[in-house]
């Protein structure tokens, strides 16, 4: 496959960006994206050029490193994948592509698609655990959950943390992110202790953080590449209005 | 030549343990926030050990080079997480799991540590669901238990295919509650570049934040390096691109030793390589051979006909399917150790039975299973990975059988630690995949995990104090002691070399070359003749690189091409000392297996008088050859025999 590719280059946080275009040839449809990316990126040393630089770990849509916005969607076209799972099959030869980074006040660009995340890591150190700490506690079947509880739990805890959610919406909100590791821990007898200082801590952090607020239009839950539903926002709405008037 | 001394303690193996921790010395609460303590990485063994040490009252510094300690590659463990509970009520013990590990490692495993983990490894499962790590559990709200390879229980719990990612975030909560009380600070996008010595102690590091390019000088009165393993020598592998070995290398050369390189997990469960253009490789979950089948055609021909696409899969009648682990192994049938899986698949494709289009894969079939369990079932027990097959292959594996191939997947060896998981450097300490201690020349499913948890949550909290007991009186040092800045001077001329060098070649492409040489002759089938041209084609490979090597960009701000520059220049030494060791070791076990040492029927055949050894390597300058220590192992629990999964 030939590609064009339009992609969103920036030296550093405070310089002005801006869409530069490059050609990749021969891509294999079997390529991921980030391997096509790979490819530019070698060609561009070759001729002694920075490479592009964007955040990418695992390569197999686990740990919520890799990011970017492929025509206008979180994760591009393809759905329930992150970019380092999307497949160039997904293009068609002679496609042109455009890359951006997440685009969120919340989420500044460290350099061209690289974007600073510790906004996530924040709003968890707030509130987003248990607060056990190593030792002393019991045995792990003295705590018999309901199945279909664990099960919901386990739903809201395969959240990567990718951001995909924030970049999706177009208030800039991290609602489904806050409420899948709220939801997660309120469904657990182990969680309901804190519940309610959770979810205001968190809540609380997550506004002072910037990102805006929720308006139901689930764009999140459409780009989520794990599938993170939004009846967590609803659950988390609950636990935050028990938790205010109680 | 330095004698090893591995600090077992005394007394009966079963008692070892409870006898340490009662006779260890202890820092008492007061004193606790005077130490400080380094912890480098946040996988499962560094987030847990930080978290851990935090909670008790030390002062804990811990680095991080992603964005967040959430990103770190134990999230991708998929199976489980394996501990002696008995649950289900099937003849499981401490003992058993211990005994199963010493025999899936080959018997090259330390007794008294096996037997530490299996001891600890009930309290791990507890403290994960404190922490409210979803395990999978039953209709009466119990945990549920699956089984794995190399076990004859099921004592492996899970949290669906993504049991690395639950327990990681796990310790992730316990490490950020941590952070929010002011416990542990946390340095992200840092990535540590050599270890500072005091008066021969472990006494700092010097760091890179790698968004600015500054480096930074840090103190403490201990670190631990929790870096994970060094698969990427081998380029693709199913490590992530970031995984690397560079904290064990430097510390290597700094005094540490370096035990068992050639003690290399091949995975059998992975997604076969389909282009040259591939950056790594993805497994797939060992689970899967719970329910999956592997086999390949009977005829050549029909192989062959697979590989031209000219046949199909499904084309195979049943009696015209060899199901060679079933066949060679009849116990353990498709539940063998990875080791013997991965060769026992290497052996069939190497003999021309191997299917896709590189005639390189297996199939790997759940037609069975679905017609026995109905697709619902195998849906809800491996949904996520029959998902990602899918989209990786492009290929509907409920409806026609996966095709896997063994790949590069976990490293057994690693930096020499004793009991209390002290390298040979005094106060440095070393964890989880990182340290070599627990699998021995092979290291059974589900155990990472318990490893690293075991290691960060149970171990080193206690052992580290019995170092740091005696450093109570320590003053924080200052970072403008001539040590750390004179290490600092080194890491930056280290910079400065690779970038003045203003060659021709990028990182990748000299990384893709160390991958060839390394998978070629030392991967899943060694012998002399293969290591000795592996050194020679390494050490020529290290000329090259410091000639004709091109870094673009400055040290200053993101600079990934040199970041990497930094490790590849690591992984080529470190290729270098696992094709040596590899050589030394005249005979197989575990994930090493030599073709001149085999039994008439193709099994590892160990040489147990002369090889019952760790083999820990000391560095003795550039380009100079290392010594080679051994510590001896011997067992007392355990009758040492050939491994028998038939």
């Amino acid at each position: 496959m030939d590609l064009t590719l339009e992609i969103w280059r920036q030296e550093n946080p405070k310089a002005k960006g801006k869409f530069e275009t490059y050609k990749v040839q021969n891509i294999s449809p079997d390529c991921s994206f980030l391997e096509m990316l790979d490819i530019l990126n070698e060609s561009l040393i070759d001729k002694v050029q920075l490479p592009i630089n964007f955040d990418h770990d695992c390569r197999e849509g686990i740990c919520g490193m890799c990011s970017l916005y492929i025509n206008g969607r979180p994760h591009g076209p393809d759905n329930e994948v992150t970019t380092c799972q999307l497949h160039m099959r997904k293009f068609k030869d002679g496609d042109t592509i455009t890359i951006e980074p997440w685009r969120s006040k919340a989420f500044p660009i460290i350099k061209d698609l690289m974007i600073n995340r510790n906004a996530f890591d924040q709003i968890i150190q707030a509130g987003g655990y248990i607060s056990v700490t190593t030792g002393g506690v019991p045995d792990a079947n003295s705590i018999p959950i309901n199945r279909n509880d664990a099960e919901l739990a386990m739903d809201a805890s395969a959240c990567i943390g990718c951001g995909a959610c924030v970049s999706a919406c177009k208030n800039a909100s991290a609602m489904l992110f806050v409420a899948a590791k709220v939801s997660q821990f309120a469904l657990l007898p182990q969680g309901k202790i804190e519940a309610k200082d959770r979810v205001k801590a968190m809540v609380a952090k997550m506004d002072e953080l910037g990102f805006g607020n929720c308006s139901n239009t689930f764009a999140c839950e459409a780009e989520c590449p794990k599938k993170i539903s939004v009846s967590n926002i609803a659950r988390m709405n609950r636990e935050f209005l028990c938790a205010n008037i109680s | 030549m330095t004698k090893l001394n591995s600090k077992i303690p005394k007394g009966n193996l079963a008692d070892k343990w409870t006898n340490y921790k009662s006779h260890q010395n202890l820092v008492n609460p007061p004193n606790k926030p005077k130490l400080d303590i380094i912890v480098v990485g946040t996988g499962l063994a560094g987030a847990s050990a930080a978290a851990s040490l935090g909670a008790m009252g030390f002062k804990v510094k811990i680095f991080c080079i992603s964005d967040s300690p959430r990103r770190a590659h134990s999230i991708a463990a998929q199976g489980g997480i394996n501990a002696s509970k008995n649950y289900p009520n099937d003849g499981d013990s401490v003992y058993r799991l211990f005994y199963d590990t010493i025999k899936g490692g080959d018997y090259r495993a330390r007794e008294a540590n096996v037997y530490r983990l299996a001891e600890v490894s009930g309290s791990i499962i507890d403290q994960c669901v404190a922490q409210g790590v979803p395990f999978a559990r039953d209709y009466s709200g119990l945990l549920d238990n699956r089984s794995f390879g190399g076990a004859q229980v099921s004592r492996t719990f899970y949290a669906r295919g993504q049991t690395g990612q639950q327990l990681l975030l796990g310790a992730y909560g316990a490490l950020s509650h941590q952070i929010k009380l002011g416990n542990v600070k946390l340095y992200n996008r840092s990535e540590m570049l050599d270890l500072v010595l005091v008066e021969g102690k472990a006494r700092g590091i010097i760091s890179r934040n790698v968004v600015t390019g500054e480096l930074e000088k840090h103190f403490g009165h201990a670190v631990v390096i929790a870096t994970g393993g060094y698969g990427n020598v081998y380029f693709l592998s199913t490590n992530a691109m970031n995984s690397n070995s560079s904290a064990a290398w430097q510390i290597y050369k700094k005094g540490a030793f370096f035990a068992n390189p050639s003690y290399v997990q091949i995975h059998p469960t992975c997604i076969p390589v389909h282009g040259d253009y591939q950056s790594k490789l993805t497994l797939m979950s060992e689970s899967l051979r719970n329910d999956g089948r592997i086999w390949v055609p009977k005829n050549k021909e029909d192989a062959e006909k697979i590989r031209k696409k000219q046949l199909k899969a499904n084309d195979i009648k049943e009696e015209e399917r060899d199901y060679f682990l079933e066949r060679r192994y009849p116990a353990f049938g498709n539940l063998v150790p990875r080791d013997v899986a991965s060769r026992a698949a290497k052996e069939r494709c190497d003999a021309g039975f191997g299917v896709g289009n590189t005639g390189l894969a297996v199939y790997l079939d759940f037609a069975a299973a679905i017609k026995r369990l109905g697709k619902d079932v195998i849906e809800e027990r491996y949904g996520n990975l029959f998902q990602m097959y899918e989209k990786i292959v492009d290929e509907n594996p409920y409806e026609n059988p996966m095709m896997i191939y063994p790949a590069v997947h976990y490293t057994m060896g690693g930096v020499w630690v004793d009991y209390e998981l002290q390298t040979t450097i005094e106060g440095l300490f070393c964890a989880g995949e990182a340290n070599f201690s627990d699998h021995g020349a092979n290291r059974l499913g589900a155990s990472a995990l318990m490893q690293g948890l075991s290691d960060g949550y149970f171990v080193l909290p206690y052992t580290i104090q019995n170092y740091l007991s005696k450093e109570i009186k320590v003053p924080r040092m200052s970072t403008d002691l001539p040590e750390f800045n004179k290490t600092l001077e080194e890491v930056k001329g280290r910079l400065n070399k690779l970038m003045s060098i203003s060659g021709n070649k990028s990182v990748d492409y000299f990384h893709k070359k160390l991958g060839h040489i390394m998978w070629e002759y030392v991967g899943m089938g060694r012998t002399k003749e293969g290591l000795s041209k592996a050194v020679e084609l390494i050490r020529e490979l290290k000329k090259d690189y410091w000639s004709d090597l091109r870094v673009p960009g400055d040290m200053n701000g993101v600079n990934t091409e040199l970041e990497k520059a930094t490790r590849v220049a690591d992984f080529i030494e470190l290729g270098e000392l696992i094709a040596l060791d590899a050589l030394q070791r005249n005979e197989s076990c575990g994930g090493h297996f030599r073709e001149e040492y085999q039994t008439p029927e193709g099994e590892a055949l160990r040489n147990d008088n002369d090889f019952m050894f760790v083999g820990a390597w000391e560095y003795k300058g550039e380009d100079q050859m290392p010594e080679l220590h051994k510590e001896p192992l011997n067992y007392e629990a355990i009758e040492v025999k050939q491994r028998d999964y038939k």
